[in-house]
């Protein structure tokens, strides 16, 4: 056990799923990097470094590409398809635009389609969301729309500890997984064990506990309304704080029993909020919980807008503490 | 070059199976028996048959939304085909894919696919996980002339090039992307020349010729097999029905069917060099002819007849496990 940045950790995950099982590899743009070029194969590791020193270990099973994301997308599937378990980096979940068919009409339904006589164990792995000046195509949270489609598995996770048992789950599940990274986190650092573990999908985390709010956040939101909430806990108010850490299979259980006994509920993601993840939640709530709620429920997300890149503007779109505070008190008002 | 009569008798009833499944296909939506959407092969079957010949169980193909003939040539069942597109529970697929998803993984058969150039990427990642493996498998995907003019198949070649997997495109030029000609909708003069110049050797053959193409499908698959790399077969031959079925096929010059029918016909062909080299004479291609066409009738009969699916089966085979979050 160690202090890990959430980098360090998915980079250990990999290690030990491509050391344990040899039907793991990793296929992307830079996965090794400097191919074909005068620098040493395999010292980039990924835009973000997180594939650092895999080529090293395993040269044959650090497959770099060209920048083909539907090739990439489909390469994972098809390898998966006859028993592989690819782990494929698509740069930046924005990137899901131009490889979309391949990730939610080829491997998302093939089991389907099929009549349950395929699997297709591969993930692919994103970098995601906002808080880097990165603009309109690379700041996208993405997994909410992802999250719409049957077939596939969706990973979000918000700390190192969580990602790296998170991705290990995903890499050993037989279904298709998208296993999305906030970006802004890769630097975050906790505790996380040295050895292999997993963490199950479709188990909700319970980040804070307590009786007047149930807040419901996703990724990089997670530290942010965990921040919060610790604030107005010097308010006297306390709130649950749950994190999904898998979007789908969603753990509803957690956030219904949470809102029986709160009767308030606040919603915080950073994606824009039609059909997003934040109206989602709500829906859940008033289908399912509608007798326990004491008020109207609250989401926090971005505005309907595309990201913006100066960094004053980024900040004002991303949802922030003072907004998360401003939902909680608003439910107990 | 010789091949085996076994080869050779196999090969005729693959192709007769493919054309009069086809021919019944056409039947039965015609009577309104099919649901959905529906596009065949009639004509093109020595493509599927002429490839599919050089492939054992667990080399892999990829098909396109004109599926039946490369299944059947890759030995798909015709019952449980049939079945599927009869929307029968005890179909090949459940009844859930239909006639553009007709797959049977354990026969190496990675789905027919109804995204046009859809499954060139797929098959690389088949062919990336033979050249990991190291075990000598190929993998083919069939792309018709409209899917050569989609980023993903030119995606998928550049990168079987790059990785240097065991990959083999087939290009079946039929001529009609839908209802365009390829005349306007490729915009070089030469498509063969356009796809080597991905970086890999491409075969050409006469797709109503059984044994050009086995020629040309066996030089691509050598190729690949032996670990130098992608190959391409490109076969032009026309289909005999539309797009789809029910097409008026608007876009056909006067006698266009015909001639295909009358002159380029892959069953003729093969008959024709029968009787000028004696292989197999006319009485065993008789028999196989009648044997296809019993094991057709049975297999309508039997899909007619089979168990339909229940609403409880809608939700069953969408994932493997979806966990407590179910």
């Amino acid at each position: 056990m160690s202090q890990k940045t959430m980098r360090d950790a998915i980079n250990e995950a990999l290690h030990q799923a491509m050391e344990q099982d040899e039907s793991v590899f990793v296929i992307g743009e830079d996965v090794a990097g400097c191919n074909g070029s005068a620098g040493d194969v395999g010292a980039v590791g990924g835009v973000f470094g997180v594939t650092t020193g895999i080529y090293h270990r395993w040269p044959d099973r650090c497959i770099d590409t060209p920048i083909s994301e539907s090739a990439i997308v489909g390469a994972a599937a098809g390898a998966a398809l006859v028993g592989m378990r690819p782990v494929a980096e698509i740069m930046f979940a924005d990137f899901i635009g131009v490889c979309m068919d391949q990730i939610v009409n080829q491997m998302a339904k093939f089991r389907y389609m099929f009549g349950g006589k395929s699997r297709c164990p591969a993930v692919i792995r994103f970098s995601a969301g906002g808080g880097f000046s990165a603009a309109g195509q690379h700041s996208q949270a993405m997994y909410q729309i992802m999250t719409s489609f049957p077939g596939l598995k969706v990973v979000v996770p918000s700390n190192a500890y969580d990602a790296k048992g998170l991705l290990l789950s995903a890499i050993a599940d037989d279904d298709p997984v998208l296993f999305f990274e906030p970006k802004i986190l890769y630097q975050e650092a906790c505790e996380v064990p040295d050895e292999h573990y997993t963490i199950p999908f479709g188990e909700a985390n319970f980040v804070r506990e307590g009786d007047d709010v149930t807040v419901v956040a996703f990724g990089q939101m997670v530290p942010k309304a965990a921040a919060a909430i610790d604030e107005l806990a010097e308010e006297g108010i306390s709130c649950d704080l749950i994190d999904p850490r898998t979007t789908s299979p969603l753990d509803e259980n957690a956030i219904l029993e949470s809102v029986e006994a709160t009767g308030r509920l606040v919603v915080v993601d950073e994606a824009p909020p039609r059909c997003g993840l934040t109206a989602d939640i709500a829906g859940l709530a008033a289908d399912k919980a509608f007798a326990s709620l004491k008020g109207p429920i609250k989401q926090v997300c971005a505005p309907h807008s595309p990201t913006p890149f100066s960094p004053e503007l980024e900040a004002a779109y991303l949802p922030d503490g003072n907004k998360i505070k401003a939902a909680i008190k608003a439910t107990l008002a | 070059m010789s091949i085996p009569t076994e080869t050779l008798s196999n090969a005729y009833r693959s192709m007769k199976t493919i054309r009069e499944f086809e021919e019944r296909v056409n039947a039965e939506i015609m009577n309104g028996q099919i649901p959905g959407f529906t596009h065949l092969y009639t004509g093109q079957e020595a493509n599927a048959v002429g490839v599919c010949a050089h492939l054992d169980a667990d080399d892999t193909i990829i098909s396109t939304h004109r599926g039946h003939g490369h299944c059947i040539a890759k030995g798909a069942e015709v019952d449980g085909m049939m079945k599927e597109l009869f929307g029968s529970s005890e179909g090949l697929c459940k009844g859930k894919g239909g006639s553009m998803h007709v797959a049977d993984i354990d026969r190496g058969i990675l789905g027919a696919n109804g995204i046009v150039a859809g499954g060139p990427p797929i098959s690389v990642g088949s062919a990336l996980a033979a050249k990991i493996r190291k075990n000598g498998k190929v993998a083919v995907s069939f792309s018709g002339d409209g899917s050569v003019n989609q980023g993903t198949c030119f995606e998928a070649m550049n990168m079987a090039v790059v990785l240097q997997v065991p990959a083999v495109f087939v290009i079946e030029n039929n001529y009609y992307s839908e209802h365009t000609n390829i005349s306007y909708a490729v915009g070089c003069d030469d498509l063969k020349a356009r796809t080597e110049a991905f970086g890999f050797p491409v075969f050409v053959a006469d797709g109503a010729d059984f044994f050009a193409v086995y020629e040309a499908a066996g030089k691509a698959i050598e190729h690949a097999r032996a670990g130098n790399g992608p190959a391409g077969v490109f076969a032009e031959q026309g289909r005999y029905h539309g797009h789809f079925v029910g097409d008026p096929q608007h876009y056909r010059g006067e006698g266009e069917l015909d001639d295909l029918r009358e002159n380029h016909d892959c069953l003729k062909n093969f008959r024709a060099r029968m009787a000028e080299t004696g292989e197999l004479d006319a009485a065993t291609l008789d028999a196989i002819d009648a044997e296809v066409m019993a094991e057709i009738e049975q297999a309508v009969t039997a899909a007619k007849a089979a168990a339909r699916p229940t609403a409880g089966q809608v939700t069953e085979d969408v994932y493997i496990n979806y966990g407590a979050g179910a």
